[in-house]
């Protein structure tokens, strides 16, 4: 096995990284590949919360890499997959407890022993980040249809031109498709045009991501919701697969009718 | 600590300031790492800017500094040098490139730019990233809002102008800012600031200049 690392940053915080990488991990996993989800944000930990394991942590990322544990003891194991790992955040430390290298290092461990280790970056363009990064093959960046998610998206890809990572590819959370015909919202096309990279998936505005980050079951364990059905997408997309995007019209009863009466 | 023929180091109001002398970078990173190494308590949480000469500096080379630095509880913040390579790659890393911000220009000494060469940047800017350059500067690709061109001559934007962008920074009058799409987040032209009205239609290539001390938007035409 040779692992793909896959960084889902943004620059701005609360655009849904955490989410992003709790729902593309289970989703992986349960197409049978091996996971590894890396929590980046030391000291304010929450993927853990997230993914509902938060009470079986023992070890952490920064014992890992500073050899208290080995790196397998850090990995937690989902009960519900067993596929599927996270390696936690320390909440006593701060970023200054892992290095660039540090990350490097630990990500050359796993690249043998998994398939995919998707790593939740912190918000903010500072040390965090550059420790998410630096073992980055790819960045996926999650942004919000709004003004100010999308400028800091637009300096995290000016950045990663800059340390000459490859073209990352972009996702775009919490679209709402009627704020959208309504022209309240930014559209795709929008963001599409300041930031020119890959759109890599849309995932509509869905109530059911709260209520499943509360419960600590990521969306795509189970169900039948929008917004899992496009975390989904991405994953297979990820995988190589060609996907259509989601229809994501908002469509009033009759438009709906019509539309069947057609087909 | 002593100075050596390396390295030489001064103390600034907000951190230090380290020279280093000429020789190949290898030589000069390790020698520094070194240095520090031995007055690993001193540097500790320290502003450091680095004086590099000529040195051409690399994205790699100054990006694995500044985390090697960073792992030593350092931060690197300026980078200052004479070639072009390391001004850009400062610039492309967020850091500054000079210790003060430049003075405010003068209006009673315009010089109009000779013919000298431009800059050519081929890619959009993005947020977050400075153009300064002693002359006039052509941009193929868009400028987006908080990038910032600044710009002794003038400025032509092939693309879409949505950040920044200042002409005629030392005071020339003459200086001209075109673009295909002209929509700034703000425009400076000499001493003169404006702000883009909301534009209504399609967007078409246009010119800003002075006229009579005001800064005004034309169709740009040949």
């Amino acid at each position: 096995m040779s692992a793909k690392i896959i960084t889902i940053s943004s620059g701005k915080g609360g655009v849904g990284k955490t989410t992003t990488v709790a729902n593309l991990a289970v989703a992986l996993a349960s197409e049978g590949k091996k996971v590894v989800c890396i929590d980046g944000d030391i000291g304010l930990r929450n993927l853990d919360v997230v993914m509902g394991l938060e009470n079986r942590i023992v070890y952490d990322l920064v014992d890992a890499v500073e050899g208290r544990c080995k790196l397998r003891q850090a990995m937690i194991r989902d009960k519900r997959l067993p596929e599927l790992f996270l390696i936690p955040a320390a909440q006593t430390r701060d970023k200054n407890a892992v290095s660039p290298s540090d990350m490097v290092r630990l990500c050359d461990e796993l690249r043998s022993e998994v398939d995919w280790v998707l790593i939740d970056s912190p918000a903010g363009i500072e040390r965090g980040f550059r420790n998410a990064i630096a073992p980055a093959d790819q960045v996926l960046i999650v942004t919000n249809p709004e003004m100010s998610a999308v400028r800091d998206a637009d300096r995290v890809v000016g950045l990663l031109e800059a340390e000459q990572k490859p073209s990352p590819s972009l996702i775009i959370n919490r679209l709402n498709p009627g704020l959208v015909k309504r022209g309240d919202m930014l559209a795709v096309e929008d963001i599409y045009d300041l930031l020119r990279i890959n759109v890599l998936g849309i995932v509509p505005e869905d109530e059911s991501v709260i209520v499943a980050s509360n419960r600590g079951m990521p969306l795509t364990l189970e169900g039948k919701s929008r917004a899992g059905q496009a975390f989904r997408n991405i994953a297979r997309r990820l995988n190589g697969e060609e996907i259509p995007f989601l229809e994501l019209d908002a469509q009033t009863f009759w438009e709906r009718l019509t539309r069947l009466g057609r087909k | 600590m002593p100075d050596t023929p390396l390295i030489q180091m001064k103390g600034l109001r907000d951190g230090l300031l380290v020279t280093l002398g000429q020789a190949a970078w290898p030589v000069l990173e390790s020698a520094l790492m070194t240095y520090i190494e031995k007055n690993e308590a001193f540097f500790k949480g320290a502003r450091l800017a680095l004086e590099v000469g000529n040195q051409p500096l690399k994205v790699m080379e100054l990006s694995t500094l500044r985390d090697t630095l960073s792992e030593r509880g350092i931060t690197l913040w300026a980078v200052i040098g004479d070639s072009p390579l390391t001004q850009n790659t400062a610039q492309m890393l967020g850091l500054a490139t000079r210790l003060h911000k430049p003075a405010p220009p003068v209006e009673t000494q315009p010089a109009h730019q000779p013919e000298t060469a431009a800059l050519w940047v081929h890619k959009t800017l993005r947020s977050g990233v400075r153009v300064e350059h002693n002359g006039n500067v052509v941009i193929l690709g868009d400028v987006n809002p908080g990038a910032e061109v600044i710009a002794s001559g003038s400025v032509i934007v092939w693309g879409r102008l949505r950040g920044v962008v200042h002409a005629g920074a030392e005071g020339d009058q003459h200086a001209l800012v075109c673009a295909l799409d002209l929509a700034p987040t703000q425009l400076r032209i000499a001493g003169q600031i404006a702000l883009s009205p909301r534009r209504e239609g399609d967007p078409h290539p246009e010119t800003a200049r002075l006229r009579d001390g005001q800064l005004q938007a034309e169709p740009w035409k040949p």
